[in-house]
C-alpha cells in the first residue's frame, strides 16, 4: 500500500498561487470523487489552508506514476498549466509523505513555529474526507497519527506555549500576573492596528470587561463594537485609569500621555491593586518611571519585542523533542502498514496455495484406481497440513516480526517468489 | 489484638483517626518479629526496666525500620528530581511520575512513623525525632492537597527540599522519646497534630511567599526567563498563599483549644505560665494580621508576602528557641 503526497505550502509557492491552488470543503469533496473515479486514487483527503494545499492519496494497487497523474489533475482541476505548478510543488511517498503529515500537525512546518491552528485545520480536514467517504484504512490510521502527534507535541513540549507575538505576549504576560483574565478589565488607550491585535487575543482569553479610549472617537466605536467593548470619551482620562488591571496604549504623540503622578493617583484611588501596562506606542505613551511604583507593571514595545526573540528561540530549541515524538509515532504507523501489507501477501498465498495443491492433487491422484473417495480426502487434508506446517506457518511469522518483513525487502522477495503479483489482473 | 498492642493504639489516636486503622493493623499484626519485640517492651515497662530495654530496643528498632525510612527517602528524592526535571522540561511522564513517587514517598514515610512508633511505644510528638519527622510528613501531604487543588506542579521543588532536610534532620536527631506529663489520650494528640499541621501550612505560605517575591521581582525587572512562564501567576500564588495561612490559622486555634481543654482536664488550669502558649497565640494573631493586612491598599502583593515570611520566622523561633529554652512542657512541638 502506497502513500502519496502532492502539495505546496508557503515555503514553495507564492501566494498568488497558493490562492489559485486552494480548496474549499465543496472543492475537496469533488476532487476526491473525480480522483477515485478515475481511477487515480482509492482514498484521498485534502488539506487546504492559506499556507498549503496537500492532496493525500492511496493509489490504486499496480498504478504507475500516480504522483504524476495526481499533480496533473491538481493543474487541470484548477485550471492551470502544468508548468505553472512547476517548481512549486513538492512530492512525498510513503514514510517521507507520514514525516510530512506528523510535522504539519505538530507546528513544525508551519510559519509560525508550534502555532497550534494547523491541528485544528487538520482534523477538520480529515473529518470532512472521513465524512464524505473519501478515506479508507490507511488514511483514516494516518490521520489520527496525526493527531496524536499534533496533542503529544503540545501537551509533551513547551513549542506552542511561549508567544511569539508582541500583542500575545502581552497578553500572556497579563495572565502571569492575574491567571485567568475573565475576572479582570483591560482599557485599550488607542484604536490602532495594534490595539486591534491585542484587544482579538484579550477577547480569546476571556478578559471580563474591555474598554476603548481614542482621540477621534468614531475609531474607538467601531474597534468598541467589533469586540463587544464601551467607548470612554477622551475627556475622561484620568478617572478612566483607576478601573483597570491592565491598561494597552498605542496612540501617536511626543510626549508620553500617561505622567508617573497620573498613575501615582490612579493607583491609591484603586486600593494598589495590581496593575499592567502594556506600552505599544513609540515614542513611548508612559512615562518611564512609573514602572518603579508599588505594584506596577511596566512593558514597553522593546521589552515585549525580547521577550518574542527568548520565545522563539526557546521554540526552536524544543524541536528536537518534537522530532523525537514525531519519529515514534511514524514509527508506530510504519510498524502497523506493515502488518496490514503482510497480512495481504500472506492472504495472497494461502490462496496460490490451495488452488496449486488442489491441481497438483487432481493429476496425481486421477492415475490411482485404487483410493477410496474416504482416501482421497485423507490425502488432501494431509497435503493441506503439510503446507500449512512448512510454508504458511512460518510465513504467518512475518505478521508480528517487522525485522523479518525488512529482511525480506518490504515483501516484494516473497511476491516475487511466488509469483503472487503476476496473477493479478 | 493483645491488650499490649491496644494500648499502643489507645496512644496514637491521630493515627486511628486519620488513617485506616484496619488496614494498618491487620499488616502489622502479621509481623511476628514487631509483636515480639512490642511483647518484650510491655514486659520491661512492667518490670521497671524500661530505660535500659529501650536502648537495646532502639537498635532492633532501625534495623527494623531502616528500610522504610531509606524508602522514604529514596522516593523523596526521585520525586524531588522529577519536579526540578518537569519544572526545567515540562513533560507529562516527569510529572506524573513526581507526583506518584510523593505519594509512595508518603505512604512509606507514614508506616516508618507508625512502626517507630508501636516498637518504642511513643507517639510521633515525643521526641525531636517523631516531632520533625511527622512535621516533614504533614508539610508534603498539604502540598500534594495542595497541588491537587489548584493542579500547579511548579511549587513542589520549592516545598521538597524542605520536606527532605527536615526528615534528614530527624533522622540525624537522636530518638530518645521522652514522656511529658501523661502525653496521652485522644485529646492531647488532636492538640498536637493540628498544631503540627497548623506550622506545616505555614510552611507551604513560607515558599508560596518566597516564590511570589521571586516572581514579582522577575515580572517588574522584565526577566522572566525560562521558568518565569512555569510558575503560577501572582494572584493565583497570593489566593495559594492565603488559603495555606486561613487553615494554618483554622487548625492552630483549633489545636489550641484541644490543648486548654486538655490541660485543664489534667492540671485544673487552662494556662500554667508556659511562654510557648503566649508565643502560639502571638503567632495565630501575627497570621490573622496578615489575612488582613494582605487585603489592604498598603500591604496587598510584595509586602504581604515579605510579611508572611517574618511570621513563619517567628514560627521557626517558636519551634526553636522557645521549645529548647524557654517552655518546661513543650518540648518537641
Amino acid at each position: 500500500m502506497e502513500i502519496v503526497l502532492i502539495g505546496l505550502n508557503h515555503r514553495t509557492a507564492t501566494v498568488e498561487l497558493r490562492e489559485r491552488v486552494a480548496f474549499s470543503v465543496e472543492q475537496a469533496c469533488e476532487a476526491a470523487d473525480q480522483l477515485r473515479s478515475r481511477g487515480i486514487l482509492d482514498e484521498t483527503l485534502v488539506l487546504s489552508t492559506c499556507n498549503r494545499s496537500e492532496l493525500y492519496g492511496v493509489p490504486r494497487e499496480l498504478a504507475t506514476d500516480s504522483a504524476g497523474a495526481v499533480e496533473l489533475f491538481l493543474a487541470s482541476f484548477h485550471q492551470l498549466a502544468p508548468a505553472d505548478l512547476n517548481g512549486s510543488l513538492y512530492r512525498h511517498r510513503d514514510r517521507s509523505a507520514v514525516d510530512h503529515l506528523f510535522r504539519v500537525a505538530a507546528g513544525l512546518d508551519s510559519m509560525l513555529l508550534g502555532e497550534a491552528e494547523i491541528l485544528g485545520q487538520v482534523r477538520e480536514a480529515y473529518r470532512i474526507a472521513l465524512d464524505h467517504g473519501a478515506t479508507g484504512p490507511v488514511l483514516n490510521r494516518m490521520f489520527q497519527g496525526a493527531l496524536e502527534v499534533g496533542k503529544r507535541v503540545r501537551n509533551e513540549t513547551e513549542i506552542g506555549t511561549r508567544p511569539v507575538s508582541v500583542a500575545f505576549a502581552g497578553v500572556k504576560l497579563a495572565e502571569r500576573i492575574f491567571g485567568k483574565l475573565n475576572n479582570h478589565r483591560a482599557l485599550i488607550i488607542g484604536a490602532g492596528a495594534t490595539s486591534e491585535q491585542v484587544v482579538r487575543h484579550l477577547c480569546d482569553r476571556g478578559v471580563k470587561q474591555l474598554r476603548v479610549l481614542n482621540r477621534t472617537e468614531e475609531h474607538a466605536v467601531d474597534l468598541a463594537a467589533r469586540f463587544g467593548g464601551e467607548v470612554i470619551p477622551w475627556e475622561n482620562f484620568a478617572s478612566a485609569l483607576e478601573w483597570p488591571d491592565l491598561i494597552v496604549t498605542s496612540v501617536s504623540g511626543a510626549e508620553p500621555i500617561l505622567a508617573r503622578a497620573a498613575i501615582e493617583r490612579a493607583m491609591g484611588r484603586r486600593g494598589n491593586r495590581a496593575l499592567l501596562m502594556i506600552d505599544l506606542g513609540v515614542p513611548r505613551n508612559v512615562a518611564a518611571g512609573v514602572g518603579d511604583l508599588y505594584n506596577t507593571y511596566l512593558y514597553n514595545i522593546d521589552d515585549l519585542t525580547e521577550i518574542v526573540e527568548q520565545n522563539k528561540k526557546a521554540r526552536q530549541a524544543e524541536i528536537p523533542r518534537a522530532e523525537t515524538i514525531i519519529e515514534e509515532q511514524i514509527e508506530k504507523f510504519m510498524h502497523w502498514q506493515a502488518g496490514v501489507a503482510a497480512s495481504a501477501v500472506l492472504g495472497d498465498l494461502r490462496t496460490k496455495l490451495a488452488t496449486e495443491r488442489e491441481a497438483f492433487l487432481r493429476e496425481r491422484l486421477s492415475s490411482i484406481s485404487d483410493l477410496s473417495e474416504r482416501d482421497r480426502a485423507q490425502v488432501a487434508v494431509l497435503f493441506e497440513e503439510f503446507t500449512d506446517r512448512v510454508v504458511l506457518n512460518p510465513a504467518e511469522r512475518l505478521r508480528g516480526i517487522p525485522e523479518l518483513r525488512r529482511k525480506l525487502q518490504n515483501l516484494e522477495a516473497l511476491r516475487d517468489l511466488f509469483h503472487l503479483d503476476r496473477e493479478k489482473p | 489484638m493483645t491488650g499490649c498492642s491496644w494500648q499502643v493504639f489507645s496512644d496514637l489516636p491521630f493515627f486511628s483517626v486519620f488513617f485506616v486503622p484496619s488496614v494498618v493493623k491487620g499488616s502489622f499484626a502479621a509481623s511476628k518479629k514487631i509483636k515480639d519485640l512490642t511483647q518484650r517492651t510491655q514486659r520491661h515497662r512492667e518490670h521497671g526496666e524500661f530505660e535500659a530495654w529501650k536502648r537495646r530496643a532502639s537498635l532492633e528498632f532501625f534495623l527494623m525500620t531502616s528500610p522504610y525510612v531509606l524508602a522514604t527517602l529514596l522516593f523523596y528524592s526521585v520525586s524531588l528530581a522529577l519536579y526540578v526535571w518537569n519544572l526545567r522540561e515540562p513533560s507529562r511522564v516527569a510529572g506524573i511520575g513526581a507526583t506518584v513517587c510523593l505519594i509512595g514517598a508518603l505512604g512509606l514515610h507514614y508506616l516508618a512513623l507508625l512502626e517507630r512508633s508501636r516498637l518504642i511505644h511513643a507517639v510521633p510528638y515525643d521526641d525531636l525525632f517523631g516531632s520533625l519527622s511527622l512535621f516533614a510528613w504533614l508539610l508534603a501531604a498539604t502540598y500534594l492537597v495542595l497541588e491537587a487543588i489548584h493542579r500547579r506542579q511548579a511549587v513542589g521543588p520549592f516545598v521538597l527540599p524542605i520536606v527532605l532536610v527536615v526528615f534528614l534532620l530527624a533522622h540525624a536527631s537522636e530518638a530518645r522519646p521522652i514522656k511529658a506529663p501523661p502525653a496521652q489520650g485522644p485529646l492531647f494528640a488532636f492538640h498536637v497534630t493540628l498544631n503540627i499541621l497548623a506550622y506545616s501550612a505555614f510552611a507551604i505560605s513560607f515558599v508560596l511567599s518566597v516564590i511570589f517575591l521571586l516572581q514579582n521581582r522577575r515580572l517588574r525587572d522584565h526577566k522572566l526567563g525560562m521558568v518565569g512562564w512555569r510558575f503560577p501567576a501572582l494572584d493565583v500564588l497570593e489566593r495559594m498563599t492565603r488559603s495555606s495561612v486561613l487553615i494554618g490559622c483554622g487548625s492552630l486555634a483549633a489545636g489550641m483549644t484541644a490543648g486548654f481543654i486538655w490541660a485543664h482536664r489534667l492540671q485544673g488550669v487552662y494556662w500554667d505560665g508556659d511562654p510557648k502558649v503566649i508565643v502560639t497565640i502571638l503567632i495565630l494573631a501575627a497570621y490573622i494580621g496578615y489575612t488582613f493586612l494582605a487585603q489592604t491598599a498598603a500591604w496587598r502583593g510584595a509586602r504581604a508576602s515579605v510579611l508572611c515570611i517574618l511570621n513563619f520566622m517567628f514560627v521557626i523561633f517558636s519551634y526553636s528557641i522557645v521549645n529548647r529554652y524557654l517552655s518546661h512542657f513543650h518540648r518537641y512541638f
